[in-house]
């Protein structure tokens, strides 16, 4: 296969788990809250479904039990921010160092072991195109998932009574809040769909991208999502193409090795740190441009 | 907690800000986390099959059985109270230096380059060359985040944790290539520091050394600066009340480049002092978790210079009676770091009531 073929038939899978934890801390971030525990979501959430998967031999139910705990770790932080009025970096860095501490807890049993991988679907139509019908069109049903799961999000939030909702509460609550709306609620509610993405998010990494888990798996993942969502400027397309520019970003990375490049393997696993760094380099420089599409509370403590 | 729509006539519970912070409470915040987070660990060691008993021993008991021990207490305690003093005085200014694991690689890396380069010297001159090494290194690690924030204004939080995941790369990078030691059985390590590289100890006969003192001493220095300075009044102000900062024409710039530049010379330095003190050579492990420990002791510490030394104490005693418990209880290692979660994460429940107290509230039927 070439280098080309190569990187567009693995760029889906490498930017589903990324997709589906920044487009969920991106819908949490709408609300106001900014839940920087997403690392520890997905070092759980991955080490979780690894644990049903090995033990049951189903995906489904190792999403779910995914899902469920990044959801509930979310809970513990929508406690502290929401309820304790905590200060969220410090709220989510604590929620994410237990998150990953956990998940090497639970873990320790299971790893160097592997778990078998989901099939890529035939898509009639789509699947018979030369050369894309076998690259672009061939995946598994989680990354098909996730790209419906993607656009119903943008429906939702742009195009429904809930998603304006949604951007009330965090442009303005306590407006939000005068006009009826249930602030904490609404919040706790993004919360809970952001943890539960990142743990889904997890949750394929460790049992269909690479069918292993091991302590640090995620390696910076977590963050790169959370970073995703300021280079996406909080719209779902763009926080998505993102994803998807990391995920070509990671094959091309295995294509160069794969080729001999002479680079050595710290550099090249280097490279999407630093590029998440430019990126936010440029996109934050703009100002007037953040300031637009940034969330108004953000990251602040909402005593209502 | 309260939805704030009310109605109904519902009861409710409701913080309600004091007038004034809780002494009280300041004490009690962290005693009642830590009291909670070993009940918590314990049911959850218990769940996992564990003996919750011998764990809540070797945790809490072990580490100050022995001599040798508490003094592995105090090693532990050096990096951690030198690092969590540089970051609380950033935390305080709302400056959020999560990265201090990669400025202390960085300091490691860059105190290391003297013995690596002249193994065979002698020099007093050594010693302090390779603490200024490392502090600047430190440094310049974390200046990178603030020029990324003040020219850029991108994130010093993303910035900061990036830069600490390419730092373990860079560290990787020398020790599997151009520095390793190759007569070191191709282990990726560093030669062995010649003496005069190393540290002096502190106590004799234990592995606690000097650099337990640069803690305490940056102690003193935060305590003068946050308490006792104009530089820390405009530092406070800016993070507790930015638009009055803004008014009274205090610096944003200047407390983003004071706050990570405080972290990147104190999480240097204690890199440096790693190398040149327990583990006498560059290696994999100087990356062991310290800089991430340290956001939790200062938060624990309230992001006080004095309460800081208190959790620094506290933390470590975990680290070594964790230890103990992989050793006596079958605990995993990670156990640790779950306890160290546990512990923010009480800790910032707790802290609410040092500015909140709670009332509950009847609302009448609307």
């Amino acid at each position: 296969m070439s280098a080309l073929a190569f990187i567009i038939a693995g760029m889906l899978a490498a930017a589903t788990p990324l997709i589906l934890a920044a487009v969920g801390e991106m819908v949490a971030e709408r609300t106001g809250v900014l839940n920087l525990g997403i690392e520890g979501m997905m070092a759980l959430g991955a080490a979780v479904a690894f644990i049903v998967v090995t033990l049951t031999g189903s995906h489904l139910l190792g999403f779910a039990a995914a899902a469920v705990a990044g959801a509930l770790l979310a809970m513990v932080f929508a406690l502290l921010a929401l309820g304790f009025l905590a200060n969220q970096v410090a709220a989510g860095l604590g929620i994410g160092v237990m998150g990953q501490g956990l998940s090497a807890l639970v873990g320790k049993e299971y790893e160097s072991r592997t778990v078998r991988g989901l099939p890529d679907l035939h898509v009639p139509g789509l699947s018979d195109i030369p050369f894309l019908g076998r690259t672009l069109f061939s995946q598994d049903i989680v990354v098909w998932l996730t790209i419906f799961g993607a656009v119903a999000i943008w429906v939702v939030l742009n195009r429904t009574r809930a998603g304006l909702v949604i951007r009330a509460v965090g442009e303005n609550p306590h407006a939000a809040r005068a006009v009826g709306f249930r602030v904490i609620a609404i919040r706790t509610a993004a919360l809970a769909f952001g943890g539960a993405m990142a743990g889904i998010a997890g949750a394929y990494a460790s049992t269909v991208l690479t069918t292993l888990w091991a302590e640090g798996m995620i390696a910076g993942r977590g963050w790169i999502a959370v970073a995703l969502v300021v280079f996406g400027t909080w719209r779902t397309g763009r926080v998505a193409f993102g994803a998807v520019l990391f995920g070509a970003l990671s094959l091309g990375e295995l294509a160069l090795q794969a080729a001999g490049v002479p680079l050595s393997s710290q550099v090249l696993a280097s490279v999407p740190y630093a590029v998440t760094i430019l990126m936010l380099v440029v996109i934050s420089s703009d100002r007037r441009r953040m300031a637009q599409n940034s969330v108004a509370s953000l990251g602040q403590t909402y005593h209502g | 907690m309260d939805d704030g729509r009310g109605g109904r006539g519902r009861v409710t519970i409701r913080l309600i800000r004091r007038d004034r912070a809780s002494r009280a409470w300041m004490i009690a915040a962290p005693a009642a986390a830590m009291a909670l987070s070993v009940a918590t660990s314990l049911l959850l060691f218990a769940a996992l099959g564990k003996p919750a008993g011998a764990a809540l021993f070797a945790l809490l008991i072990d580490p100050f059985l022995t001599w040798y021990d508490f003094s592995e207490v105090l090693m532990k305690m050096s990096p951690l109270l030198l690092i969590a003093q540089g970051l609380a005085i950033g935390y305080r200014a709302n400056v959020f230096n999560i990265g201090a694991e990669g400025q202390l690689i960085l300091g490691a890396i860059a105190a290391s380059a003297l013995p690596v380069w002249y193994p065979e010297a002698t020099s007093p001159l050594m010693l302090p060359a390779m603490l200024v090494m490392g502090a600047l290194g430190g440094l310049v690690w974390a200046l990178i985040a603030a020029a990324l924030r003040t020219r850029f204004n991108a994130s010093e939080i993303l910035v900061t944790l990036m830069l600490s995941l390419i730092a373990v790369q860079v560290l990787n990078y020398l020790l599997l290539g151009p520095w390793k030691d190759p007569r070191g059985f191709n282990f990726p390590q560093s030669v062995m520091f010649p003496d005069a590289a190393m540290l002096p100890a502190l106590l004799e006969g234990t592995r606690t050394n000097i650099s337990l003192l640069f803690g305490l001493v940056a102690s003193v220095l935060a305590w003068v600066l946050m308490g006792h300075s104009m530089a820390g009044f405009r530092l406070r102000v800016g993070g507790l009340a930015p638009a009055a900062a803004r008014y009274a024409g205090f610096s944003e710039r200047r407390a983003v480049w004071l706050g990570l530049a405080a972290g990147g010379l104190a999480a240097g330095l204690a890199g440096a002092s790693e190398v040149a003190g327990p583990l006498g050579q560059l290696q994999r492990s100087v990356a062991s978790g310290y800089g991430y420990a340290a956001i939790i002791v200062a938060y624990v510490g309230g992001l006080h210079p004095l309460g800081i030394v208190v959790s620094a104490f506290v933390i470590s005693v975990i680290y070594i009676g964790g230890d103990a418990a992989t050793v006596s209880a079958g605990l995993p290692v990670a156990a640790v770091e779950v306890f160290q979660g546990l512990l923010l994460v009480f800790y910032l429940m707790c802290f609410a009531f040092i500015r909140y107290r709670v009332a509950v509230v009847r609302r009448a039927a609307a």
